[in-house]
């Protein structure tokens, strides 16, 4: 009887002890853990190590990024989007646009593809304020098209179905070239992703992170806290539109050639399975899932080449099917140690 | 101009038969299916293949398009869909839209990417006068069948028994099944019908959309805005959007064509942010 009490109380003072003040509870969370420190030293020591996937390499730093965006809305403030490639496609067409014009300077296209987007962005958060799931979708999905059909439509300015042609891209900070190997193009994009990263980080730990994660759970209940609730997703809806437009701005700078592809339907489904593979809501999953994504797809392209779409829809249904929550617990538990390090709550 | 409109009438109505399957299955069951329209491609593809290869007419294909779709939505709600009508939207959403890449792909792979045609009957050609309005005969046919349709719908589900169940294994499922109503056979009859009506849709809809294996997505957002314009309350709201979506569709293509679909979409993510249940449906 008396171990017993004691055993309670013991394990009263286990669970109380870790409770920390709120400040303490934050910086813990913002604590860099090993495996983050060792995913960009990979990442970047891969400029070295692989100098011949450097265009495959560049493509999964934009379609991580891209993704990347993807989470801030979707994982963190719960809001399904099917039109995200409208942000993406804006942003490289106006880098395109720039670099066709005479304003090639890659870092300010970057700015500028990012400001457009991200006001694009502003504007259209207005229209997912209020309704379901459902409406949300649709409008999202909405408004992509009409951007693909302004952009299908305006062909003096964009080229339409041919694509934009003639965009000359001049050296970054007018001191490194782009070459025909993709090694600057690679290097280029993961400095860009990295530190939009730092960026997303820093916001998802900051207190406005923590309330958009409320939002998320239960916006009725955020509410009366006295979170509000709108202007907070007018900003991460803007804010992820930003990173979408540079992650456009990326592609079209880097491969120098813009084409409506940007704004398909595609793009966006393809971000949305790289997020059900990486795991969405802990900012690591777009980049991972890019990587697992283009090596899937360049696998099974190579397998299959016209037949990708099956392979890519059979993955979405099995994973659906199986169960994300099951997959992520399963590793979860696989790599437990792990993921605990790379900073994702324990479910 | 009265052309146009009766044009746009019958547009309206064929859009209305491919999609008040999902007006059931996502009004009624809450289910985001965005592979409706993969069955109406499925539709459209086994009344090809009756009508050209196996030398079936036409008017008895379009009962058995209905079936043989209304069975493989059977089939795939026995063996896939059941397991998600619990889950998330987001679910609901990456496992259709899977669906739909795997049924372009695979309709790519059997049957080839170019568009399909099918030769109707001599009966259905042509257009005739009416007071000088040019009558499509096949179009006339649509409106006909759509018309019946709507009516019969209306009436199973606002008044047989078998509606009063599905509306019963909707609202609660738990309390539907205490009270003895087989609610999974239930939902699987509903979906399998869902399925066959858009089968009969996308039967129909060759003649005058065009069929080839992006038909799903391209008809896709066509679809969710009948059923998310209309609202759900009934079935009538899903109508007159079809109907206000076809008349404005085709009217624009005729007077406008340089806009495109632009016109569509911004009006319906206009409706949809001012109202987002729908224009005729009761707030929640």
């Amino acid at each position: 009887m008396r171990m017993s009490s004691r055993e309670v109380s013991s394990s009263e003072i286990k669970t109380t002890q870790p409770a920390l003040t709120p400040q303490a509870f934050l910086l813990a969370k913002t604590k860099w853990r090993w495996p983050e420190v060792a995913f960009w030293l990979v990442a970047f020591s891969l400029i070295w190590l692989m100098p011949n996937r450097h265009l495959l390499l560049n493509e999964i730093a934009i379609l991580g990024l891209f993704a990347l965006s993807i989470d801030l809305i979707l994982g963190f403030a719960g809001i399904i989007s099917l039109g995200h490639a409208a942000f993406f496609g804006l942003g490289a067409y106006a880098a395109g646009l720039m670099a066709k014009h005479g304003i090639g300077e890659p870092v300010v296209g970057l700015l500028v593809a990012g400001g457009i987007a991200g006001i694009a962005g502003f504007f259209s958060s207005f229209l997912i304020l209020r309704g379901s799931d459902l409406t949300r979708l649709m409008i999202t999905l909405g408004v992509a098209l009409i951007f693909h059909e302004i952009a299908n439509r305006m062909a003096w300015l964009t080229g339409g179905a041919d694509g934009l042609l003639g965009i000359i891209i001049p050296p970054i900070l007018g001191q490194f070239e782009f070459d025909f190997r993709g090694a600057t193009a690679y290097t280029y994009s993961l400095v860009v992703l990295f530190l939009l990263f730092l960026l997303a980080r820093r916001i998802i730990h900051s207190p406005f992170g923590l309330s958009l994660k409320a939002l998320k759970d239960n916006r009725l209940r955020a509410g009366t806290i006295g979170i509000a609730s709108a202007r907070r997703i007018v900003a991460i809806y803007t804010l992820a539109a930003a990173y979408a437009g540079i992650a456009g701005g990326l592609l079209t700078q880097t491969t120098a050639f813009v084409s409506l592809e940007v704004l398909d339907f595609a793009r966006s489904a393809d971000a949305l399975l790289v997020l059900v593979i990486g795991g969405s809501g802990y900012l690591y999953g777009g980049p991972i899932g890019a990587i697992f994504f283009k090596i899937m797809k360049d696998g099974l392209s190579a397998l299959t080449p016209a037949y990708w779409l099956f392979w890519m829809g059979f993955a979405l249904v099995v994973l659906v099917l199986v169960g994300r929550d099951r997959i992520t617990g399963f590793a979860d538990r696989l790599f437990a140690p792990v993921v605990a390090l790379f900073g994702r709550k324990a479910r | 101009m009265l052309t146009i409109l009766f044009d746009g009438i019958a547009y309206g109505m064929l859009l209305f038969v491919l999609a008040c399957g999902l007006a059931i299955t996502l009004g009624l069951m809450n289910f985001v299916n965005l592979a409706h329209g993969a069955f109406a491609m499925a539709g459209g593809y086994a009344t090809v293949v009756m009508v050209n290869w196996l030398g079936i007419p036409f008017i008895f294909s379009l009962p058995l398009a209905f079936f043989v779709t209304a069975a493989l939505g059977l089939v795939l709600e026995r063996t896939l869909y059941r397991h998600l009508y619990g889950r998330t939207h987001l679910d609901q959403v990456l496992f259709s839209i899977g669906l739909v890449f795997m049924a372009i792909a695979s309709m790519d792979y059997l049957m080839g990417s170019s568009q399909q045609f099918y030769k109707l009957p001599e009966a259905l050609k042509g257009q005739f006068d009416v007071f000088g309005v040019g009558i499509g005969r096949y179009r006339l046919l649509i409106v006909v069948i759509c018309g019946l349709l709507a009516l019969g719908l209306q009436i199973v589900l606002a008044k047989s028994l078998f509606g009063a169940r599905l509306r019963a294994a909707v609202d609660d499922p738990r309390v539907a099944r205490g009270l003895g109503i087989p609610v999974n056979s239930v939902f699987a009859i509903t979906f399998a019908v869902g399925s066959g009506l858009a089968g009969l849709g996308g039967a129909l809809a060759t003649e005058i959309t065009g069929l080839d294996p992006t038909f799903p997505l391209k008809f896709m957002l066509y679809f969710l805005i009948v059923v998310t314009v209309g609202g759900t309350s009934s079935l009538t709201g899903p109508l007159l959007a079809a109907l206000l979506l076809g008349i404005t569709d085709v009217t624009g293509k005729y007077l406008a064509p340089q806009f495109g679909a632009f016109f569509i979409y911004a009006v319906m993510i206009l409706i949809l942010t001012l109202r987002p249940q729908g224009l005729f449906s009761r707030e929640k």
